[in-house]
């Protein structure tokens, strides 16, 4: 993938308040491991040879997923454009997981990082016409101005974490 | 409308404008500004406007076809599709899917309308808005003011002191962040709770019977995640065609909303989808050390609903609002929203300038008949709409359809005797203002006896009490000699073969009998510059008619216009307009009113007086000609339909380059409003709006520089509200 859309996506998140990690599958455990707090709730992550630290419950209770203070899911693809991921839910729970925690930690691989709406659009139609029931096109953490004054956080979580794998 | 009506509705206003003015102002005004920015950005801003306006055209007229492709998807996915009737059909299906349980609700508007919560309450279930701003309202047992943002007539304050009195929570909440907090707990154990998850739909695709919902909290993913009971409710005007059709929605909505370039959160659901669930709620309370439940057995219900929009495709003129996105661009854009809100500017469910559409094809015109004047047709909204709705007309139509509905005090006998094609029941008031032509020719006729007799005390009073003409307005003073009786004395001074144009300065009613020192100005500026200038006998453009719903009026003065300019346009010649409102006439509303050979010949032939002197002067006219400014100071407040049809920017240039110092206001209208600042029942509106426009001109910049606008309602307004005494910027221009 050329450099544009990744220049793109940097600035484009660094607007959301969103923090980028550039990493590569070799580096992603020791790279994720310190930015995890506890407790830490994940999903199974679909890129090869890139596997969640131990310490991730991937099996989460209703308990489990309230007490969250990070949430670890792969993301279907960004939108360099607008810093945004999508999180394809599943049975693996992506979408409870990466909605209840107070901090939401997106695995992004690099060559899912599109550029525009337009292209997300047709991976999109794609996806739902093979079957996808569920996908998020997630900007920035969960907001609210309804209390008077712009709130970070509402009923999802209030910090987002893009986790870059350049070499997947 | 009676004297007791008028006050009422003035007593009305007044009262929110004191209660919920500030906080709506504040907010609204975020949103305006902030759509300003967030489209600015989009290189393609009106490129995705007409790609959205077509798909939409495009699914409205296809729609029974849609219908019937969206059911056949949902239900190939294993989903229920039910088409209600109206709001008791609906609610009699979901009552029945509810069955007693409880429901967790994500904001829709749809919902609102056919008031869903009551209905399942009735039926003894729980039901939960866990919208932040709709679970604010559900504690006050208030309704929404705002068809994006519902809780938007409150400030923070408020909102603490309902959760303080309300809720009891050991220490008492303050800041936004706690409030937050708080609501986001305790809606977190009704989402645990709950079995049904109750959302909306902002738009549904027709080929997959794909959800699209956009939204900021997070509150509806959660209710569709934690039940296994899904119900969307969507009006059945949100079906369009293909998945990739959301595209141009979805870089839309949220900048013309809110002003994001996207919301946190766009969900694309195909039901029933697989995410595990909560399962049935037992259990919860506890320390919930119940694992996920499978999500196989998801069930999903898309409750889609006619209500009136079946019959809105079919009629000509409320058909556009079924294109409608709801993104509130249109109220945040609009002046009177701004400062008095949608519990002021809005029916039974919806607010904001296609509120009347709504209103009118839902509940009915007398729901639209309640808040429909408070448009006053300066078409702020119109480049705002993300699918181009012509608002003001939509506003104008239901206007002429609520008088024509009327119940008048007048005889038919009588209707033969007034001056126009209107209905004898129409409101006094709107047939005064209607002909304010009429009105103006005979005040001229008997200046300045007309003028000395309108200003006495009895007359003034008469004039509130029985036509509704507030007593505080001063009103305008008639000329004895009409700018074209001036004109036909003194004749053109610029001979043919030695003109570098030849113009019809067209005489507007005011400026033909009460400005009529700005017409002349116009005739020795654009004569200065070697323009040969006629001031033909042309009547009102149907500008005033038009503003009080008399579409009929309006058609035949438009007619007569065209009569009396054609010869001057078939001749090769322009048509130069002082008064925006009027040019907005020729070149928006007209389209509506004449047939298109004749729109479009005085569409592409008519000028702005600044715009077409901007015009003369970048073809080689002698700007020396005309006064020079030597840095005099001036703060300019262009007009809302001049702004609108893009031509502020000529007269800011022109005066500059004249050596003048512009400042620039940025209001989206005076609030005068042409007649709407005189009606009695408006005026402390008109002038709460005008005083914004006032904050901007008297800050440290601004208070000493002089005061020019181009509209007549805005010289009027800030006649009013100033003690300096402001002129048409055409006369800043003339040398004499």
């Amino acid at each position: 993938m050329s450099t544009e859309p990744l220049a793109t996506f940097e600035s484009s998140v660094a607007d959301l308040g969103v923090e980028l990690v550039r990493t590569t599958a070799g580096e992603f455990e020791s790279t994720l491991a310190p930015r995890l707090d506890a407790p830490a709730v994940g999903t199974p992550l679909p890129f090869e040879g890139v596997a969640l630290p131990a310490a991730v419950e991937t099996d989460p209770t209703v308990a489990d997923l309230e007490a969250a203070a990070t949430g670890v899911t792969a993301a279907g693809y960004g939108i360099a454009d607008y810093g945004s991921v999508v999180i394809q839910g599943g049975p693996d729970g992506e979408e409870p997981v990466s909605l209840y925690a107070d901090e939401h930690v997106a695995v992004l691989a690099a060559s899912d990082l599109l550029p525009d709406m337009d292209a997300t659009f047709d991976r999109l139609a794609e996806d739902v016409r093979s079957g996808a029931g569920q996908a998020v096109i997630a900007t920035g953490p969960s907001a609210t101005a309804d209390m008077g004054a712009l709130v970070k956080g509402a009923h999802g979580p209030m910090d987002v974490t893009v986790v870059l794998l350049e070499d997947r | 409308m009676s004297v007791d009506d008028r006050r009422r509705k003035a007593e009305r206003i007044r009262r929110l404008l004191d209660t919920e003015g500030d906080s709506v102002h504040e907010n609204t005004r975020v949103f305006n500004e902030g759509r300003y920015e967030s489209t600015a950005a989009l290189e393609d801003y009106e490129e995705l406007k007409d790609e959205a306006r077509a798909i939409k055209e495009d699914a409205i007229e296809r729609l029974p076809e849609l219908l019937d492709r969206v059911t056949e998807a949902v239900e190939a996915d294993g989903g229920s599709v039910y088409l209600a009737d109206d709001a008791d059909d609906a609610n009699r299906y979901i009552e029945e899917v509810v069955d007693g349980r409880s429901v967790v609700k994500s904001k829709s508007m749809t919902s609102e309308e056919i008031e869903v919560n009551d209905a399942l309450e009735a039926g003894g279930a729980d039901v939960w808005e866990t919208d932040l701003a709709e679970f604010v309202l559900q504690v006050a047992d208030e309704a929404p003011s705002h068809i994006v943002a519902p809780a938007i007539h409150k400030s923070r304050e408020e909102i603490a002191d309902l959760f303080n009195e309300v809720f009891e929570p050991d220490e008492p909440l303050e800041t936004a962040e706690e409030l937050t907090r708080f609501a986001r707990e305790y809606l977190g154990e009704r989402i645990l709770d709950a079995e049904v998850g109750m959302t909306g739909a902002n738009f549904v695709t027709a080929d997959t019977g794909t959800l699209a919902l956009v939204t900021s909290e997070g509150n509806a993913r959660k209710c569709v995640q934690a039940t296994d009971t899904h119900v969307a409710v969507a009006g059945v005007e949100k079906v369009i065609p293909n998945v990739e059709d959301l595209r141009p929605f979805v870089e839309l909505i949220g900048r013309s909303g809110t002003g994001q370039d996207l919301t946190s959160y766009l969900s694309l659901f195909t039901p029933p989808g697989d995410s595990p669930t909560f399962g049935d709620g037992a259990g919860a309370g506890s320390d919930d050390e119940r694992p996920l439940e499978s999500g196989d057995d998801r069930e999903f219900h898309l409750v889609l609903i006619d209500n009136g929009r079946m019959a809105m495709r079919e009629d000509d003129d409320l058909r556009e609002t079924l294109y409608c996105i709801r993104c509130s661009a249109c109220a945040n854009s609009c002046a009177n929203f701004q400062h008095v809100g949608g519990h002021a500017f809005g029916g039974e469910t919806y607010s904001g300038g296609i509120a009347t559409g709504w209103e009118a094809g839902v509940h009915g015109e007398e729901s639209a008949a309640e808040f429909n004047d408070l448009c006053t047709g300066c078409s702020r909204c119109v480049n705002q709409c993300p699918v181009k709705i012509d608002i003001p007309w939509i506003n104008t139509v239901v206007r002429d359809r609520i008088n024509r509905g009327a119940e008048g005090d007048f005889d038919f006998l009588v209707e033969g005797l007034t001056p126009d094609a209107e209905p004898g029941g129409l409101d006094p008031q709107k047939r005064l203002f209607g002909n304010f032509d009429t009105l103006a020719r005979l005040g001229s006729t008997f200046a300045p006896l007309s003028n000395w007799v309108a200003r006495t005390d009895p007359a003034r009073s008469l004039m509130e009490r029985t036509l509704g003409v507030d007593a505080r307005r001063e009103l305008p003073a008639f000329e004895r000699e009409s700018l074209v009786e001036w004109f036909e004395d003194r004749g053109a001074r610029v001979a043919p073969d030695e003109a570098r144009r030849t113009a019809a300065l067209y005489p507007d009613a005011y400026t033909n009998y009460v400005r009529t020192e700005r017409g002349k100005a116009a005739v020795r500026v654009l004569e200065a510059l070697d323009v040969r200038v006629e001031v033909p006998a042309a009547g009102e453009s149907g500008r005033a008619p038009l503003s009080q719903g008399m579409v009929a009026t309006a058609r035949s003065n438009a007619e007569a216009v065209y009569e009396a300019l054609s010869p001057v346009v078939a001749a090769g010649h322009d048509v130069v307009v002082i008064e925006p409102s009027d040019l907005a006439m020729f070149r928006r509303e007209y389209d509506r009113l004449l047939p298109e050979d004749e729109h479009a010949a005085l569409r592409e032939d008519s000028y702005e007086v600044m715009e077409y002197v901007h015009g003369l002067l970048a073809n080689g006219a002698d700007a020396d000609a005309l006064a020079a400014g030597d840095g005099e100071r001036i703060a300019y407040h262009s007009h809302c339909q001049q702004r609108t049809l893009g031509l502020e920017p000529h007269t800011v240039s022109v005066l500059e380059e004249r050596g003048f110092d512009v400042a620039t206001s940025d209001v989206e209208c005076c609030g005068m409003a042409g007649s709407f600042g005189y009606k009695s029942e408006y005026y402390d509106l008109s002038v709460d709006v005008g005083e914004s426009l006032v904050d901007q001109f008297t800050t440290d910049d601004t208070a000493d520089r002089a005061v020019v606008a181009s509209g007549t309602s805005c010289l009027e307004q800030l006649d009013a509200l100033l003690s300096r005494r402001p002129a048409h910027p055409v006369r800043l221009l003339d040398a004499r």
